[in-house]
Formats: C-alpha cells, structure tokens, sequence
C-alpha cells in the first residue's frame, strides 16, 4: 500500500467535529505543515489533545486561538496566555490532566485497556474536577481514567520506510509514537527523505509500520 | 569563597542528599542549581519529563539540533551515557519510584506534608504538567524554598489553602534557616543554618513544629 499523501490529501481526512491527538512537547514532534493545513482548510469543532499546545507563533497554538477548536486536553498551557479568557468566554473547554495520567490514558485507549489506575492527583484539583473516580484496591486509593482515543492521530517523525515505520530523534518522540496506537487513523510528517523498505534497522524502529495509515513528506 | 546567597545556601544543603549515581529530577528555580553544589566525586543523573536522562548543557548556537529541547524548553545536549525515551517511559520513571529524590520549589507546604506550588486560587490556570506526578512517585521529595514568601508571611503552614499538587507527598523541606523533616507525627526541625536559631525558626514557622533531640547545625 502506498503510504505516502500530500499535506492536502492528509488533512481532507479530518473532519469537523473529530477528536485529535498532536504529538509533541514545546512543539517539537508537532507536525507544523498538517496542523497549519487544517486551519487553512477550516475543519472546526475539534477535540485537540497534546501536552501543551505550543505557544501563539507554533501551528497548535495558531489553530487554538482560532476558534476552530472546541476542546484542549492538556498537561500545561503556560504559553497560550490567552487561553484561560477564550475558557472563561466559554469559546473553548480546558481540560487539564497531569502528564503521567495524559500518557497512560492514550497508552490505555492505544492498547486495549479498560483505562489508568494512578495515585497521582489524589486530593487536588483533579479529583475534584470528577476527572478522576476514587477507588480503593489493595489497601491503597487510586484515581481511575478513562482511556482516550482519537479519529485522527497526527505525529512528527524524524525518519520513515515507505512500510511506515517511524524513527523519532532525541525529545521529538514524547507522545509521538504512544498515540499512533490510539488514533483510528494515523498520520506522520516525515522530517527527512522517506527511505525505502528495508533501509531502517528493524532494531530501531519505534512505531511500527502497520499502525501507521499515511506519511506526508516535509520539504 | 563568597558568601552564599539564600538560594545558594538551600541548594547547597539539597546537594548533601544526593548519592552517587542516584537518578533526579530538579524542578524550576532553586533546584536547578541544586548541580553546582554537587560534593566532590558525585555525580546525579537528572531526569527531564520530556523523555530525557543526562540532559547536558544548553546546545551552542551553531549546534542547535531542531529535535531536542530540555524540560525548560531551552535547545539542549546530552551528556556521555545519557538517554532519550518517550513520555510514557518518562512517567514510568517518574510514577513507578525509580527517582531518588524530586526536588521543588513551593508556594506552600503544611505540617502533613501537603504541598501547593502548582496555581494560586483565581490566578492564571496554566495547569499542573508533570509536578503532580513527580510528588506521587519520587522515592524522596524534597521541597526548596525560601522559608518566608516575599511579603515575609509564612510559606510552611498548619494547613495549605492554596490548590495541592499532592496530599502527604512531602519528604523534607530545605529552607534558608533550617531542614525540617516531615513525619508520620509531624515537622520535625533537624537542622538550623549556620547563625540561625531554632526560636527564629519556629518564630517564622506556621506550622507546629518540633525540634529534634539531636539539632544540629546545617554541614554548609
């Protein structure tokens, strides 16, 4: 199967209303192009779910501030000052996990678990949000998460075979490769040239080819 | 050497803690200095959320590489042994004991060990990251902190009232003027600064606290 679509092709996928997850922390693995392409083609209505969302001059930050968004789930968005008042104007809902339990819940949607179980957050904020059920299980407390998945997953890689498997480099995995299992379909931009079948030591693979759907080439 | 300022002095008492190899994270403010006071032959491998173990110094200019940020979103380097992971074995690190020791900054911290330095009631809600798990899961957490908030009010109180980070996490708190210990039993003052005495403390301390048999001077 041919793997390989334009950045156009890639967000004519999405569609208003769809829940994605973005890979990347301070926008690194954060495919700029695509999320840039979804806000030029206008799909609104969208469920994002990221770590923090970039910050007004990144694409995710960009396509926040631009009302097409109608929902944030994320750990921390200290550089999108405006988001608490677009909150408060009910423009858009914040829903704030803890990194750790953002993580969990996508490894939980991406690998067919009944969701997290987490001492984190116990007493604060996020019980008492209702993001998390207390529960008491071999002598300790726990909050449960649901576990999260998507329509659309859209990750930055570092390199790709036209099998699909992806390489990321240094802090450019973060969520990357933990939510292409949890993405209905998953996209890749490929930041260098996409190799042939074979070229990548099987050793080094970090997603694997079968769960990712398209790659998009950046120039 | 010249005299140490406040937060010099805190992140000097945290250095003592540290072991050989032993395996951190460091949060913003006074623990990010907490390295230069490093005794000598100990050497700390720090942890940054973003999926990174002996993240090095901030990357030159010219050698920036476009794929690698440390945990402070500054372009960075790795040291000789380090290592990049993803954010699920980043939490797994963190949540699952394998840290010896987090340290961080606080805005409160009362006398069960609850700890608040994630937002203040009706300020900006910019949201908790990693600091909620990091005091779920470290084996030890340590809280650096200047003992008093700017306007000189107490920051070690009988009970937060700003929103937790976490309920009964904290290990140890590091202050200008003492190390206190949190116990099953309470604050437990186990250390005064060179200078300091335990009234002054206990004169600058909400909470209720009380002064260990065996008090002695902070080794700094």
């Amino acid at each position: 199967m041919e793997k390989k679509i334009s950045v156009e092709q890639a967000v004519s996928m999405i569609h208003d209303g769809d829940t994605i997850m973005v890979g990347g922390f301070y926008a690194i693995g954060t495919p700029e192009g695509i999320v840039d392409e979804i806000l030029r083609q206008g799909k609104k209505d969208l469920t994002i779910i990221n770590n923090d969302c970039g910050n007004p001059n990144s694409a995710l930050g960009r396509l926040v501030y631009s009302g097409l968004v109608k929902k944030v789930i994320l750990t921390w968005c200290g550089y999108l000052g405006e988001l608490p008042a677009m909150v408060e104007e009910k423009k858009i809902e914040l829903e704030l996990n803890p990194q750790g339990t953002l993580i969990e819940r996508i490894r939980a949607g991406g690998f067919g678990l009944g969701g997290v179980l987490t001492p984190t957050g116990l007493g604060t904020y996020i019980e008492e949000q209702g993001y998390g059920t207390r529960l008491h299980l071999n002598d300790r407390d726990y909050l449960y998460h649901t576990p999260l998945k998507a329509d659309v997953t859209i990750v930055q890689a570092y390199a790709a075979d036209e099998a699909g498997n992806l390489v990321f480099r240094r802090t450019q995995r973060n969520f990357c490769d933990t939510m292409c299992f949890a993405g209905e379909t998953v996209i890749a931009s490929v930041a260098t040239p996409i190799l042939p079948k074979g070229a990548i030591d099987p050793d080094a693979v970090m997603v694997p080819g079968p769960v990712v759907d398209y790659l998009v080439q950046e120039v | 050497m010249a005299e140490l300022t406040k937060k010099e002095l805190i992140a000097k008492r945290v250095a003592l803690f540290f072991r050989d190899g032993e395996l951190a994270n460091l949060g913003v403010g006074i623990p990010t200095i907490v390295p230069r006071f490093l005794p000598e032959g100990v050497e700390v491998w720090l942890e940054a959320e973003n999926g990174i173990i002996g993240g090095g110094p901030p990357a030159e200019p010219d050698a920036v590489d476009p794929f690698f940020k440390d945990a402070g979103d500054k372009y960075c380097t790795i040291l000789p042994g380090g290592c990049c992971f993803n954010s699920a074995t980043s939490f797994g690190l963190i949540r699952g004991g394998h840290l010896a020791y987090t340290v961080l900054g606080a805005m409160q911290v009362d006398q069960e060990g609850n700890l608040a330095n994630w937002v203040v009631p009706g300020g900006k809600m910019a949201g908790m990251g990693g600091a909620m798990d990091l005091v779920a899961g470290a084996k030890k957490v340590i809280v650096a902190t200047e003992h008093c908030a700017r306007d000189g009010s107490p920051k070690i109180l009988k009970k937060c009232t700003f929103p937790l980070t976490g309920q009964k996490v904290v290990d140890w708190i590091v202050t200008e003027l003492s190390v206190i210990k949190v116990t099953e039993k309470g604050l437990l003052l186990t250390e005064t600064a060179p200078g300091v005495t335990a009234e002054e403390v206990l004169q600058k301390t909400e909470a209720a606290l009380t002064v260990a048999n065996d008090l002695c001077v902070m080794p700094v």
